[in-house]
């Protein structure tokens, strides 16, 4: 059987690598979408973060022999400290400016740390080993599906649900919300508000710090890898709609699928198809798919 | 400011020196060596400070210091743009007094330069760059070309695949202008050697998951998958090359840009089985190893790349056709240049051609097996050598207007 | 919501006829000096560099300082102008002065695609979409056979102005350069202080009052994007015949954020502020070029710096410390 002079059972194959990517997607945009929900700022530093999660995993091993699990706790740990410094001694001063300043402020930031990290490590990347465990691969009839590439799927799911399961229906979420809508009446109730903004842009960072551990075996870990993944990022997030917690994962895996699909039919165009899309909904629903119109 | 000031007085010196003194035509009785290299993106490993200890090692061993010529070297980053490059490039001949540009790794570069090079009478020693239209339709008689060019890449790794059973291709092609030369350059080798090409598919440039497109190939059986990039897609294709099980599916990698750097942030089990085309590998006899080890601590322990073989040999080869003709005239060293055979511990004995060219042999190599590897960067194994009158492209192909 | 320019002084609202006096003498002190320059030893490639980027980041200024909006994109102009110029002026064979109009010309039009669909959402959301927009362009110049790829395209002529002035005579190129320079800064200037500049200006301050006095708020920003879009190409098509090379560093998003930096060093919503910072950064680059990596760092520095304590750039803090002076 097929489609467009595609067999079915290489669609399926490709529906299920774009479904990954979109895994990748997901995670990032959700730090993004978390960060801008509460700190209304674009975290252009986002990228960085993720190339520091990834090289902090290399590190652990190279130096430590630590390995990929251990890892993946405490990467994001590491680097989400490194994140809350940077909220304490830098961000919380623009809050009370426009948006603007904290999207060149993170911009700068990032700057500087890709510069620093190819001083140091060069520019070709470091090689990071499959965890043994991950070796080989699932016959899944119609596809090679390489074992590592499941559990990224699995994983991401179960961080990307969690997350908005603690947003949306927990008590602790439900402060983060009304922290943003209200700060001030939040604050009068005994909540340290800045203590809740400082822990989220952690978080925030953490997730995008977990990307990167969980790309660190299958992309080449160098100090550009998130520079050009970032805005395709941003991308995903002004479709999902700014803030929006779900929107941002479902966009996520949705766009990992169209431009995977992309890859078949029309190659040369999947890095520009999701700015096409994006260019499409802010026609015809400037909010974002997920988004509220304020 | 003290520039400026310093140019004023270097021009008061030379008009007082042109002069009376032995190396009278030498300008201003210095040789001024500019690396132009890129020392923050893409290509730092590769060239980069390793170049600029190449040339340092040149002049060295030139020992043409010591017979009273002086000799300056200076470096700048041309940080892979065009733009920048070339602004670098016009202010060295022009406020500073530069007399010769090295290596450039960038096609893009190197033609700007390549240009203004020729436009103010200097030389251009592009070790760095991969265009063959440096010594093809750009072709100038101040530039030579030393180290590889695509036509070499795509000749050598091509017709040597296809001759030792690698017969069908499916080709994995970063989608901009390097991309398609070096698809085009390598389909017609392997199809002038009897060889068949399946399928294609074209990559947009900074591809991160290359999964989608490595499927393709699989699905296409060809037995050799070649991938027409370079840099970090190239390293990003054969990891995941790796981890969707091609090569153990009997299928083959053929990287027609890939140097040593490449190979070493890959690691040998991701990259064995790879087969390569370069012009240099550092253990290929004792010279070599003995340059290397010279070379290696200053450059954080990278092993000599072949641009950066290229750079020690091209300004070695500099250095003594300015020696000899007491002169650093651009177009009458590059003359003198292709009128003296080339002789260096690296290429070994060589020549330089009417368009520019500089011929040496090359060699088909694969990626060694971890167990193969005796340690750190011993990586290669030379699968066949490409004599030096096959390995790049004959004079008449090239339509470089300086032949007819 | 605070715009970034509302923070800065606005230094020409008060005392006209005095601010334009100063003005006058400014102006003509900076041409007097760039006139000058070249025969002081001072590098003339340097400057047309600096002036390119200078005019390149009035015109970014006019969008940002005084309609309050910042597009994360301006990239693209720059680019695509120069390479319009580039192949009009190589392929085509056309004049330098024809050559450079096709180029602003190409720009203006892109500016009014991207213009009507980016006004329609304002803040971060007008960055992001001018951001994804400007990608969208840089892939197709890197991907188009026009544009030669990653080589770019090589040796544009400059060719003969008006048919007789022989621009590959640097000082002929140079004055060439200073002319277009300071006729759109002094086109920028009318802009600003004409009754289009004000109401501008108002919309920046407080949209919704602004839409309720009558005027139609998102025909101001767009024309206001169209012209800086138009004068951004300007700037894109007279680098490329002053480097002979359009290349994708001028469409790459890196340069949108370069032009930010500038206009954030120099002064946001001041009239010299972009002009100071252009020659700033222009100057650091050339003069850190021999230092690698680091370039990217000091940038990033220079931002976060510039962000956290030095808001008002550097003419900005002048003006506020003349105005305090002087009270």
């Amino acid at each position: 059987m097929e489609i467009f002079g595609i067999p079915t059972q290489a669609l399926f194959g490709q529906l299920l690598i774009g479904l990954i990517n979109g895994a990748f997607y997901a995670m990032l945009s959700l730090g993004l979408a978390v960060i801008f929900g509460l700190l209304n700022i674009i975290n252009f530093t986002h990228g960085a973060q993720y190339m520091m999660g990834a090289f902090c995993a290399w590190f652990f091993l190279e130096r430590f022999g630590i390995g990929y699990w251990w890892s993946l706790l405490l990467a994001p740990i590491v680097i989400g400290a490194t994140g809350v410094v940077i909220e304490r001694t830098m961000l919380s001063r623009l809050y009370k400016l426009d948006h603007l300043y904290g999207l060149l402020l993170t911009f700068g930031l990032a700057l500087i740390v890709q510069g620093v990290f190819t001083n140091f490590y060069g520019s070709s990347g470091q090689p990071y080993r499959l965890p043994p465990e991950f070796a080989g691969a699932f016959d899944l009839g119609f596809m090679f599906l390489p074992k590592y590439r499941a559990w990224v799927i699995v994983a991401s799911l179960i961080v990307c649900l969690g997350t908005w399961f603690v947003i949306e229906r927990t008590k602790l979420g439900s402060y983060l919300r009304a922290a943003t809508e209200n700060p001030a009446l939040v604050q009068a109730f005994g909540i340290n508000v800045p203590r809740m903004i400082t822990l989220t842009y952690g978080f925030g960072v953490g997730l995008a710090a977990l990307a990167g551990v969980m790309a660190a075996p299958i992309y080449q870990v160098s100090p550009q890898m998130g520079a050009n993944l970032i805005i395709v990022v941003f991308a995903v997030v002004v479709i999902g709609g700014m803030g929006s917690i779900l929107g941002a994962i479902l966009t996520g895996f949705g766009l990992g699928i169209v431009e995977g699909l992309t890859k078949v039919f029309y190659p040369e165009a999947s890095n520009t198809v999701i700015f096409v899309v994006m260019v499409l909904v802010l026609l015809f629903k400037p909010a974002g798919l997920f988004g509220r119109e304020h | 400011m003290t520039r400026f000031k310093r140019n004023i007085l270097g021009l008061a010196v030379a008009a007082s020196l042109t002069m009376g003194v032995a190396q009278a035509q030498v300008s201003d009785n210095l040789i001024k060596i500019g690396v132009l290299t890129d020392m923050s993106s893409l290509y730092t490993d590769l060239a980069g400070a390793g170049s600029v200890a190449a040339a340092k090692m040149a002049i060295e061993d030139s020992g043409i210091e010591k017979r009273g010529f002086k000799v300056e070297l200076i470096s700048a980053d041309h940080q892979n743009k065009p733009d920048v490059g070339s602004a670098i490039a016009r202010q060295w001949y022009d406020t500073d007094k530069v007399d010769v540009i090295v290596d450039v790794p960038n096609s893009g570069v190197a033609l700007a330069v390549n240009q203004i090079t020729k436009d103010k009478n200097k030389v251009f020693l592009a070790s760095g760059p991969a265009s063959s239209d440096l010594t093809g339709k750009a072709c100038s008689p101040n530039t030579v070309h030393w180290t590889y060019d695509t036509w070499m890449l795509a000749n050598g790794t091509g017709g040597a695949i296809v001759k030792s059973g690698g017969d069908t291709w499916f080709f994995l092609t970063a989608d901009y202008a390097f991309g398609h030369a070096l698809e085009r350059d390598t389909e017609a080798v392997v199809l002038k050697n009897g060889g068949k090409v399946l399928g294609k598919v074209r990559a947009p440039l900074n591809t991160q998951d290359f999964s989608s497109f490595l499927l393709q190939a699989q699905a296409s059986k060809a037995k050799i998958v070649g991938l027409a990039n370079a840099g970090g897609d190239t390293t990003n294709s054969i990891k995941q090359a790796a981890e969707f099980g091609i090569v153990k599916g009997g299928q083959n990698l053929a990287g027609l840009l890939v140097f040593l750097t490449d190979v070493n942030a890959l690691g040998l089990p991701t990259a064995q089985g790879l087969i390569v085309t370069n012009t240099f590998y550092w253990d290929k006899d004792d010279q070599t190893r003995a340059f290397s080890k010279r070379f290696a601590p200053l450059d954080k322990g990278i092993h000599p790349t072949m641009v950066h073989a290229g750079v020690y040999a091209s300004v070695l080869h500099y250095l003594k056709s300015v020696e000899a003709l007491k002169s650093d005239d651009g177009l009458k060293v590059v003359a003198k240049m292709k009128e003296m055979p080339t002789d260096d511990p690296l290429f070994g004995k060589g020549t330089i051609r009417a368009d520019g060219r500089k011929i040496h042999p090359a060699y088909l190599m694969e990626v060694k097996k971890p167990a193969e590897s005796k340690g750190p960067w011993d990586y290669y194994k030379v699968r066949a050598t490409i004599p030096a009158d096959q390995a790049f492209r004959p004079l008449k192909d090239g339509d470089c207007p300086l032949v007819k | 919501m605070n715009t970034p320019a509302a923070a800065v002084l606005e230094p020409v609202a008060a005392g006209a006829s005095s601010s334009r006096n100063r003005m006058l003498i400014a102006t003509t002190l900076m041409v007097a000096a760039l006139a000058i320059a070249p025969f002081v030893g001072v590098y003339p490639i340097f400057l047309m560099k600096a002036l390119c980027f200078a005019l390149f980041a009035c015109a970014f200024n006019l969008l940002l300082g005084f309609g309050g909006l910042l597009s994360f994109g301006h990239a693209m102009f720059l680019g695509s102008a120069g390479y319009v110029c580039a192949h009009v002026a190589k392929v085509w064979g056309w004049p330098p002065e024809a050559a450079i109009l096709a180029g602003t010309a190409a720009a203006t039009l892109l500016g009014m695609v991207v213009g009507l669909l980016a006004i329609r959402r304002q803040g971060i959301y007008f960055a992001m979409i001018t951001l994804a927009i400007a990608q969208m362009i840089y892939f197709f110049c890197l991907q188009s056979p026009l544009t030669g790829g990653e080589d770019g395209i090589q040796s544009v002529p400059r060719g003969k102005l008006f048919g007789f002035i022989d621009l590959s005579n640097p000082l002929a190129m140079y004055f060439t350069v200073l002319a277009i320079f300071v006729g759109a800064f002094l086109l920028i200037y009318r802009i600003v202080h004409s009754p289009f500049g004000q109401v501008l200006k108002a919309i920046r301050e407080n949209e919704p009052r602004a839409i309720s006095l009558g005027y139609d708020a998102d025909k101001y920003k767009l024309i206001a994007f169209v012209m800086s879009a138009g004068l951004s190409g300007l700037a894109g098509s007279t680098k490329a015949i002053v480097f002979q090379l359009a290349s994708l560093t001028d469409v790459h998003w890196s340069m949108s954020g370069e032009v930010v930096l500038m206009v954030l060093l120099g002064g946001m919503g001041t009239i010299f502020g972009p002009v100071v910072g252009a020659f700033a950064i222009i100057g650091l680059e050339s003069y850190l070029a021999g230092f690698g990596q680091w370039v990217t760092v000091m940038t990033g520095v220079i931002f976060v710096i510039c962000v956290l304590a030095f808001r008002r750039g550097i003419v900005g803090e002048l003006d506020a410390w003349w105005a305090k002076r002087r009270s």
